[in-house]
């Protein structure tokens, strides 16, 4: 299969500039680069979502044009979206036939696709329960789904958009090990990705695209990761982060017992206590969905706590109400979201006023809103955090996804708070902009802030904590030292596998129940009457 | 549309306005109230007295709807700077404008009706719309099988009080113990313009065993004449001769000659008779009164046709005197 | 990706708008041609009634003032994210707040008596307002709903006052008591020949400051940040600690209080007295008047202004015009709201292809 000359353009916005690219059959290709790269773009061409403006497409030797997925389908080109496209509660076996059925009546499709996916599943390894219900499943069982949908479909060609984003480093591992079966059976794939590390482990040939071009075709063994960052960001860059161990001083932040529970009333955060200290960072690791995000907006004031306490500079703060944020700040807790597009930053408001969301009543005296102190303040940010474009009048949305952290990053840092949160600092940040993060990052903490991390990316964790706890379905199932710890160990905990509670197969875990009944769990076990599911299988 | 056209088209508007400010018609004017042109009621009966002026006397008139009330003092206004005379305006909701406009205007002649307004160029016409709904009440308790009748007024409101408490006392004349269901059509004036609601409340006094309904809803009673019909009951008009729109099925109707009122003064105009002051139009001067024609024939016997020819006889003489309203907000019955 | 290509800011602010009113005209146009009018005349007409002589102007800045209260009144709920289709039955009951305080003050010079009906018909319109934003907050209740319920309830609820308890004895009509002359808001032909026999008041005056009132409040004000953070994005206000239930309140609240000035301007100074149904629409149409305004003050003097002279346009074109009747005015004037509001992006496509520039060769994007 291959791409010439392929030119896309959104409005005045080239995505992809002159891209060729051509990829063997029976190969596994990656394609990595920043965001923003046009990596997206490409394959939605390829998949026919996007008509390009020029350039051909050849498949097998033939030029054809692509219009729809349809047609991307009957060329025996598959995808796999990065969010999955399933209808949750129908069975498995439904939604793989789902668009494909072969008559009105749907009883002869479904027993013949009962066949093939019986034969897909020993082919491939892709065992998946065909009456299980799509909402019942792992998100690694998902997506297994949806590799199984392309194949039912007859691709021979996958494209898979950032697969790993949702796993842990074990589903990780079993995906790659399906990739491989696949191309041992003569499938293409085509793997899109920012992690390099994946990259290095699963491919036969790389493609680096940056700013809307194909920078160099390599063959995986003949690479490194070094070289392939500094190929997508257009400069050398320093993958390992440089930091002086840490010297912890007094509790900062004290979180109690904390209980929390997600908008359907079901608990998320389940009794959990820890402390961080001035000057020290704590990671959270832990698959998503296991509790990271309700914890961090409890403690932030975005979510109410059912039960527990949040204590900064050793004051509680009664974080309960809607302007619960408000107060916390107040109380010197600052707080970088996880998703800054749908948190932290209100996208259609001007750069200088996102740069004083949360801090506005302090600019201006009486109703009055102070908007030459807000835009001067706001300068001077741009300039020490190399926002760009410099510009404070410019929309927010109109900046990077790297810029736009930034401005969130140089609003909670920039008003000396005594706790710093943040979540999933450098996600859909380019390499360049990670750099700089995790140095700001590093830099709060030697300036004796207290420094609560939480990111899925393992990597990064590892990186920047000096203290490790791994969430699990809501608890913390384990603390280790990023020194000493390594991968597997942190994936085994966060796969809810612990000394404790020793495994265990799937059964097991979900009849689990605690010896030891406490007030909290007792609380716990009424809230939720039904089992909670194990998604970590 | 280009610039040219533009300024082209402004002219002209202004020339427009200027022929039609500068010429001096002597035409009489017709401004209709709210519940608009053609309501097949009160509106709709102006008209067809000026209709009818038109076609006698072949001279012309003008006529306009209004859409809110800070028009009514605009309307009346455009028309008498216009030399337009006499100025007719249906309605109640017209006084306070006319009251403010017509001092202004000595010299044009100006008719209101269902109204008084006290001004030396002004001739309020009103009507004892008891005395007619006395009769349809009568004809309504003797056509009546379930001893259940209604009436559906447009709203809370004295004037239509006025035809509801007659048609009351014209029924419990026949039947003293006749139940008569009173419901409204809605809560204010928008009322009248509402005959999907006339609907669903005529259904469902017919529901609760009433076989003969009277609206009292002008532009909504459409809706109270349908429902009867579609249920193979009987309803009764109001204002205009609505004996057409469901022959077989509407009784009869109330009319009150409104057409008569606005033809009287547009031909007292042209013929130089026209007067200031109040008129009352009663049943003796057969400006109220019970429409019988081809459409319901079948529906009136001769006992029922007596019964209103008597009663009819006794109110212009004096001695029935039916109740009004008005007068203490009160119905005896 | 659906991002759109951004227009020239001018395209968007000024030639759009101007493209679809001429589109409705156009439309019009034909209605007025199936009838047998010349719709150019029909056009100059129309002009010629709105601004062409001084009675004329002034009824256009009658309805103005009610449109440009009404639009703000839905404005300002729209910055914080609420959708405020309310205005009419707010309006309405800021009628019952504006005579009460007329008529108990009656006889007062209008220094005195006008500030109190503002506070007045503020007041009532805010309470009537607030209940629907206080559901919202405190029960989730949408607001959608119940301001149109709200209207609903003010019309049956007023009806019944009016005509039970405000109506003096021996008036026909349902109306209050008048207001005596000397209390009412003057009107500017008082001051101003130019308006004689026309409405317009220094309610209109009152509508120009809150033009200005409602810049100020929502673009150099905490208040209007954090109700624009909200309207924007509900989940940061909430991250940047904004009482998202204490913001709708006081938002709705102050909604409600702007619709009221429509009771000033109709109860207070047009009629001197509360007529039945007096809003009669206007407050309908302020929604319309804040979309095409696209939410901003500059947006709803000029949208106001255009409906304003539809309305007066309108009424001299079914006075002149004998084939025209009020339907087709209203279907005119639909015409507008639908081309300028719902259809307001209909243009847009081919605007694009017109303005479209050369790709930056620097900037790219995808993913």
């Amino acid at each position: 299969m291959s791409l010439v000359g392929i030119n896309k353009s959104f409005g005045p916005v080239r995505a992809n500039r002159d891209i060729d690219l051509s990829v063997q059959r029976g190969t596994v290709h990656g394609i990595v680069g920043e965001n923003g790269a046009g990596k997206s773009t490409l394959m939605s061409i390829l998949y026919g979502f996007y008509t390009a403006d020029s350039g051909t497409i050849h498949v097998s030797g033939k030029q054809v044009s692509i219009t729809d997925s349809r047609h991307a389908l009957a060329l025996g080109i598959g995808m796999v979206h990065q969010h999955f496209m399933l209808v949750d509660n129908f069975s498995v076996i439904e939604n793989v036939v789902l668009g494909a059925e072969d008559s009105a009546l749907l009883g002869p499709t479904l027993s013949k696709a009962r066949e093939q996916l019986k034969q897909l599943a020993k082919d491939y390894g892709l065992e998946v329960d065909p009456d299980a219900l799509i909402e019942d499943l792992s998100v690694g069982q998902q997506q297994r789904v949806e590799i199984l949908k392309a194949l039912y479909r007859g691709a021979d060609i996958l494209i898979l958009d950032e697969p790993t984003g949702v796993l842990t480093p074990a589903e990780a591992d079993h995906l790659f090990r399906i990739l491989k079966t696949l191309r041992d059976e003569g499938k293409t794939i085509i793997l899109i990705t920012h992690k390099l590390r994946e990259i290095m482990a699963i491919t036969d040939e790389v493609s680096v695209m940056r700013q809307g071009t194909m920078v160099k075709t390599l063959q995986t063994a003949e690479t490194s990761p070094e070289e392939l960052a500094e190929l997508m960001v257009g400069r050398r860059v320093l993958l390992e982060v440089d930091k002086k161990p840490a010297s912890p001083g007094k509790v900062m932040l004290e979180v109690e017992n904390l209980v929390v529970t997600d908008d359907f009333g079901i608990p998320r955060v389940k009794n959990i206590s820890f402390q961080v200290r001035a000057g020290e960072i704590v990671g959270v690791a832990g698959v998503a969905g296991n509790g990271q995000s309700e914890l961090l907006e409890a403690i932030s004031g975005m979510r109410d706590q059912t039960l527990g306490s949040v204590k900064v500079n050793g004051e509680s703060i009664s974080a309960f109400g809607d302007d619960g944020a408000a107060r916390l700040r107040d109380a010197g807790l600052a707080h970088v979201p996880e998703d800054r597009l749908r948190e932290g930053l209100v996208t259609t408001l001007l750069e200088w006023e996102n740069s004083i969301l949360g801090y506005h009543n302090s600019y201006g005296t009486g109703l009055g809103l102070d908007v030459g102190k807000a835009k001067a303040e706001a300068a001077e940010r741009i300039e020490k955090f190399d926002i760009r474009p410099a510009n404070t009048a410019l929309k927010t949305a109109n900046f990077s996804g790297g810029n736009q952290q930034k401005i969130v990053l140089a609003r909670e840092m920039e008003r000396n708070p005594d706790v710093l949160i943040v979540g999933q600092p450098t996600r859909g940040v380019d390499i360049g902009a990670i750099e700089f993060i995790h140095k700001q990052i590093i830099a709060m903490r030697d300036a004796g802030k207290a420094i609560l991390l939480v990111s899925v990316e393992l990597d990064e964790i590892r990186s920047l904590s000096d203290r490790i706890l791994v969430l699990f379905d809501g608890e913390i199932v384990g603390e280790a030292d990023p020194a000493t710890a390594d991968e597997g160990t942190l994936g085994l905990l966060m796969a809810g596998v612990h000394e404790s509670t020793t495994p265990k197969n799937e059964a097991e875990t979900e009849a689990r129940l605690p010896e030891h009944v406490t007030p909290i769990e007792k609380t716990l076990t009424e809230m939720s009457p039904r089992v909670e599911k194990d998604n970590s299988q | 549309m280009t610039l040219t056209k533009f300024t082209s088209a402004i002219a002209g508007g202004v020339a427009l306005g200027a022929i039609l400010a500068g010429s001096a018609f002597a035409d009489p004017a017709l401004i209709y109230d709210g519940g608009g042109k053609f309501d097949k009621s009160f509106n709709e009966s102006a008209y067809n007295g000026a209709e009818m002026y038109k076609k006698e006397t072949g001279n012309s008139y003008s006529d306009l709807e209004i859409t809110g009330d800070a028009q009514r003092e605009q309307a009346i206004r455009q028309f008498a700077t216009k030399g337009f005379s006499p100025i007719i305006i249906p309605g109640f909701s017209w006084a306070t404008a006319l009251t403010t406009v017509a001092p202004d205007f000595p010299d044009t002649h100006f008719v209101i009706i269902d109204s008084v307004v006290d001004l030396p160029n002004v001739r309020s016409v009103v009507f004892k719309e008891q005395e007619g709904s006395y009769l349809v009440g009568i004809l309504a308790a003797m056509k009546s099988e379930s001893g259940k009748i209604g009436v559906v007024p447009a709203f809370n409101f004295d004037l239509l009080e006025a035809f509801a408490c007659g048609y009351k006392e014209g029924a419990k004349s026949v039947n003293p113990d006749i139940d008569v269901l009173e419901t409204y059509v809605g809560a204010g004036f928008e009322a009248f313009n509402d005959p999907g609601k006339a609907t669903e409340v005529t259904k469902s006094q017919l529901d609760q065993g009433v076989d003969v309904v009277f609206q009292v809803a002008g532009g909504a009673g459409a809706g109270v004449l349908q429902a009867a019909s579609d249920a193979g009951k009987y309803g009764i008009g109001v204002d205009s001769n609505q004996n057409y729109l469901h022959p077989g099925h509407v009784l009869t109707s109330m009319v009150k000659r409104v057409d008569v009122a606005a033809y009287n003064a547009m031909m007292d105009e042209l013929n130089g008779t026209w007067s200031a002051g109040t008129v009352v139009l009663g049943l003796a001067e057969e400006g109220v009164g019970a429409a019988f024609d081809d459409n319901n024939a079948d529906l009136i016997t001769p006992e029922m046709k007596a019964a209103v020819d008597d009663a009819t006889a006794k109110i212009i003489s004096g001695d029935i005197v039916v109740h009004d309203y008005r007068e203490d907000k009160a119905c005896p019955v | 990706m659906s991002t759109r290509v951004p227009l020239p800011r001018w395209v968007d602010v000024a030639l759009l708008p101007v493209l679809n009113v001429m589109l409705a005209f156009l439309i019009g146009g034909i209605v007025v041609m199936l009838v047998g009018q010349n719709p150019l005349d029909a056009v100059g007409i129309m002009i010629y009634g709105a601004f062409g002589y001084g009675s004329g102007f002034g009824y256009t800045l009658y309805y103005t003032t009610d449109f440009i209260f009404a639009g703000l009144a839905v404005s300002v709920a729209y910055q914080a994210g609420l959708f405020n289709i309310g205005p009419e039955g707010q309006a309405y009951v800021a009628g019952l707040g504006v005579i009460l305080v007329a008529l108990a003050l009656n006889g007062l010079p209008w220094l005195i008596t006008v500030p109190a009906m503002i506070v007045a018909g503020g007041l009532f319109g805010a309470a009537w307002a607030f209940i629907p934003g206080y559901l919202q907050a405190k029960r989730g209740s949408h607001i959608v709903i119940t301001t149109i319920l709200f209207n609903f309830i003010a019309v049956s609820m007023m009806g019944y006052i009016i005509s039970k308890h405000l109506k003096p004895v021996g008036v026909n009509s349902d109306e209050s008591a008048p207001i005596d002359a000397v209390s009412r808001v003057p009107q500017l032909n008082v001051f101003w020949d130019l308006f004689k026999h026309s409405p317009v008041n220094i309610s209109f005056i009152l509508a120009l400051l809150a033009l200005v009132g409602v810049y100020w409040l929502v673009w150099r004000t905490k208040f209007g940040f954090a109700m624009r953070v909200l309207g924007q994005n509900p989940t940061a206000a909430r991250y940047a600690g904004i009482s998202n239930s204490r913001m709708i309140m006081i938002t709705m609240a102050l909604a409600g209080a702007l619709a009221g000035m429509v009771a000033v301007n109709n109860v207070g100074g047009v009629q001197g007295r509360l007529i039945l149904n007096f809003v009669s629409g206007a407050g309908f149409v302020g929604v319309a008047v804040a979309f095409m305004g696209k939410g901003h003050p500059f947006g709803v003097a000029l949208s106001a202004l255009l409906f304003g002279a539809l309305y007066q346009g309108g009424q001299e074109l079914a006075f002149s015009m004998p084939g025209i009747t009020r339907e087709m005015i209203v279907t005119i004037q639909a015409l507008v709201i639908l081309f300028t509001g719902a259809m307001g992006d209909m243009l847009r496509p081919p605007l694009e292809r017109v303005f479209f520039k050369p790709p930056n060769p620097s900037s790219a994007e995808g993913g």
